[in-house]
C-alpha cells in the first residue's frame, strides 16, 4: 500500500492531467447528450452581464444596417395592412374577421452573442422566461430563419442555430408543396443541404424553400432559402439539393420569437397517438 | 516572485477578455477562428509548478469556455497542451536547463526557439479543441482543414504579440 501512494505521488503529474481531463470529458459529454450544464453556460449571471454590454458597444457599428432592416420591414408589413388596401366589396372585407384567430405571437429580441465558424453554432438573446419565452420555441428574423430557443433563464435565452448539426428544419418546395428536411453539413454558412425531395418533382434553380408548418416550431411560409444546386445520385429516389440560406448569419442583431398559443392543444392531441 | 504572480493574473484576465471580446467575433469566410489566449500557458515561467501549470490551464480553459457556450471543450485541450508543455521544453532546447530569470518568449530565447516551441503546443492545442467540438471523425478532413487554418492564423497572431510586448535586443 505505501508503495502504492508512492508511486502516486512520484507520478502525480500524470494524475493530476488525468484528473482534470476526466472532468473536462464529463462537462462535454453532459453538454453534448443531456441538459446543457446550468452553471457554466452563457446564460449564466456575469458572462452574460459582459457579453451584453459587449455587445451594446459592437451595435453601434451596424445602426445603419439594422436600422435600414427595419424600415424595410415596416414598409412590408404597412403595405400588407388591410387599412391600405382597396375596398372592392364591401361584403368581403371585414375588420372584425371571425374566419381567422391568431395562432402566432411574435417576440422581438435582441442577439447578445453568436457564432458562425464551429460545427454546432448557439446564439443567445437578450429575453428569457420573465417575457414570455419557453424552451423549443422558434425564431426567426425578417429576412429568414434562425433557429430554436434550446435553454431559458430569467432574462437571456440560448438559441441553437440552424447551423448546427442537431437542427433539422421541416420545409417544402414553394411551388409544389413537396416536403423536404433542411441540416447544415458544415463549411460555407450561408449553404446549407435540403434532403428527401422525391426526384419525379421538377425543381428547378432559384425555387423557394419554406417552412412546411408542420413542426410546431415554425408557422407555415416561413423563407428558408432558395435551390442553387442540386443533382441525382445515381439508382437515388431523392435529390441532393444544395440550397442558399436567406438569413445572412454573419450579420444578425434582432430576432422574432415565435409562440404558438395552440402547441398545447396539438401537443396533447398527439400525445394520445400509438406509437408506431 | 509577488510581481511575477500578479503580472501573470493580469496577462490571465487580458488574455480571456480580449479572446472573447474581440477574437470570437473574428469569423472569416466561417473558417477561421484564432486562440490567441494559449499565449497565457505559453508564457507561464519555467519555475513554474507542475501541478499549478495544469491547475491553471484548466481555470484558463473553463473561462473561455464560460464564454462561447462550449462547456468543457476549451478546458480539456488546454489541460492537454500544458501536460505536454514540460516534455515540448526539454525537446525543444538545446540549453540542458534554462538560466535564472529568463522567460519563454521571443526576446530572451530568439525566434526559432520560439515559433517551434509554440507551433508544437497549439498544434496539440488546435487539433483537439476543433475534433473535440465536432465530436465525431466523420468529417476528419474538413475539419483538419478548418484546424490547420485556425493553427496558421494563431501563429501568426503569437509571433506579432510578440514583437509589439517586447522589443527585440539589439
Amino acid at each position: 500500500m505505501r508503495n502504492f501512494f508512492d508511486f502516486l505521488i512520484r507520478q502525480y503529474f500524470f494524475f493530476l492531467f488525468l484528473i482534470l481531463e476526466i472532468i473536462s470529458f464529463i462537462l462535454i459529454v453532459q453538454n453534448n447528450y443531456y441538459q446543457r450544464s446550468g452553471f457554466i453556460n452563457s446564460t449564466n449571471q456575469i458572462s452574460s452581464k459582459i457579453l451584453s454590454s459587449i455587445n451594446d458597444i459592437s451595435q453601434y457599428f451596424s445602426l445603419k444596417d439594422a436600422n435600414r432592416k427595419l424600415s424595410e420591414e415596416n414598409a412590408r408589413l404597412l403595405s400588407e395592412s388591410k387599412k391600405f388596401y382597396m375596398k372592392t366589396d364591401s361584403r368581403i372585407f371585414y375588420y372584425s374577421d371571425t374566419l381567422y384567430r391568431q395562432q402566432y405571437e411574435f417576440i422581438s429580441a435582441k442577439v447578445v452573442e453568436n457564432s458562425i465558424n464551429k460545427r454546432n453554432n448557439y446564439l443567445t438573446i437578450n429575453k428569457g422566461s420573465i417575457h414570455g419565452i419557453t424552451k423549443d420555441m422558434g425564431v426567426i428574423t425578417s429576412s429568414g430563419i434562425v433557429g430554436i430557443v434550446r435553454e431559458v433563464s430569467q432574462n437571456f435565452s440560448s438559441i441553437i442555430s440552424v447551423l448546427n448539426k442537431e437542427t433539422k428544419v421541416s420545409v417544402k418546395v414553394k411551388k409544389y408543396g413537396h416536403l423536404g428536411t433542411v441540416n447544415w453539413k458544415g463549411g460555407n454558412y450561408r449553404y446549407g443541404e435540403l434532403a428527401d425531395v422525391p426526384t419525379h418533382v421538377k425543381i428547378a434553380i432559384g425555387d423557394t424553400i419554406i417552412t412546411s408548418g408542420y413542426s410546431t416550431h415554425f408557422p407555415e411560409g416561413i423563407v428558408v432559402g432558395t435551390i442553387s444546386d442540386f443533382k441525382v445520385e445515381k439508382g437515388d429516389n431523392f435529390y441532393s439539393i444544395e440550397i442558399k440560406f436567406s438569413t445572412d448569419f454573419n450579420n444578425i442583431s434582432y430576432v422574432y420569437v415565435i409562440r404558438n398559443i395552440m402547441k398545447d392543444e396539438i401537443g396533447k392531441l398527439n400525445k394520445n397517438l400509438p406509437d408506431g | 516572485m509577488v510581481n511575477l504572480i500578479i503580472r501573470n493574473i493580469i496577462r490571465f484576465i487580458f488574455l480571456v477578455l480580449f479572446q472573447v471580446a474581440i477574437l470570437n467575433n473574428i469569423q472569416l469566410g466561417g473558417y477561421i477562428n484564432p486562440y490567441l489566449y494559449v499565449l497565457f500557458i505559453l508564457m507561464l515561467p519555467f519555475e513554474t509548478p507542475k501541478w499549478l501549470l495544469l491547475i491553471s490551464a484548466f481555470i484558463l480553459g473553463i473561462s473561455v469556455d464560460m464564454f462561447s457556450d462550449t462547456t468543457g471543450i476549451h478546458a480539456a485541450a488546454c489541460v492537454f497542451m500544458a501536460f505536454c508543455r514540460p516534455g515540448v521544453l526539454d525537446l525543444v532546447s538545446s540549453r540542458l536547463d534554462y538560466e535564472l530569470g529568463i522567460q519563454p518568449i521571443i526576446r530572451d530565447l530568439g525566434f526559432k526557439w520560439f515559433f517551434s516551441y509554440s507551433l508544437i503546443l497549439v498544434v496539440a492545442h488546435h487539433i483537439l479543441l476543433f475534433f473535440l467540438e465536432v465530436f465525431s471523425f466523420s468529417e476528419f478532413f474538413h475539419t483538419l482543414f478548418r484546424a490547420v487554418l485556425s493553427i496558421i492564423f494563431t501563429m501568426m497572431l503569437l509571433v506579432l504579440s510578440q514583437y509589439i510586448m517586447y522589443r527585440p535586443k539589439k
